[in-house]
């Protein structure tokens, strides 16, 4: 899993059936120090998360679709919840 | 996910048979901005896209799925069209 951050959202009215009626959240996945780490992903939410927040990325298909309760789907990233606080032991 | 838009076709009439009958789309990773990132990359077609649209795709077995119960031999396959983008980079 990954940090990221919600930078905005999708919409798509043509797409596999599983996707229907998921929010597909635009995320910037995120160094821990905040920087940018790679290209924004498309992910399925099920958190609620909202533009702004910063949350947990989770980028890998079966996680994924079991988040959104949508097995054998084509799904491969999702958002599992919104992060409150990160502490970093140094 | 990743966003991507359609930049060609691949034609191979001698394949494996459990490709049969797929569109083999040339895919362009895009970011929100539109912009070209990454290598192109050849993706399977699960909603009927045409050439230059811009759309988002999986990857992985995860993309072998939309093709189910029929087992192809997929690692990326086109799953959405994209209509628009919101992006709003003030936070990040």
């Amino acid at each position: 899993m990954l940090i990221g951050r919600v930078v905005g959202d999708v919409v798509a009215t043509q797409k596999h059936a599983s996707h229907e009626g998921q929010k597909l959240l635009l995320v910037q996945p995120l160094e821990l120090d905040g920087s940018n780490r790679g290209v924004p992903v498309v992910a399925v939410d099920s958190a609620d998360a909202g533009v702004g927040d910063r949350v947990l990325l989770v980028m890998e298909g079966f996680s994924a679709m079991t988040s959104v309760g949508r097995p054998e789907s084509p799904i491969d990233f999702a958002v599992l919840g919104v992060i409150d606080q990160v502490e970093l032991f140094s | 996910m990743q966003l991507g838009r359609v930049v060609g076709r691949v034609w191979c009439t001698v394949k494996s048979p459990a490709l049969e009958a797929q569109r083999l789309l040339i895919v362009q990773p895009v970011t929100p901005e539109l912009e070209n990132t990454g290598r192109r990359l050849i993706c399977l077609d699960a909603v009927g896209t045409g050439t230059g649209e811009l759309i988002y795709w999986c990857r992985g077995k995860e993309s072998s799925f939309p093709f189910l119960p029929r087992e192809v031999p997929a690692d990326a396959t086109v799953v959405g069209i994209i209509d628009e983008v919101h992006v709003d980079r003030r936070l990040s």
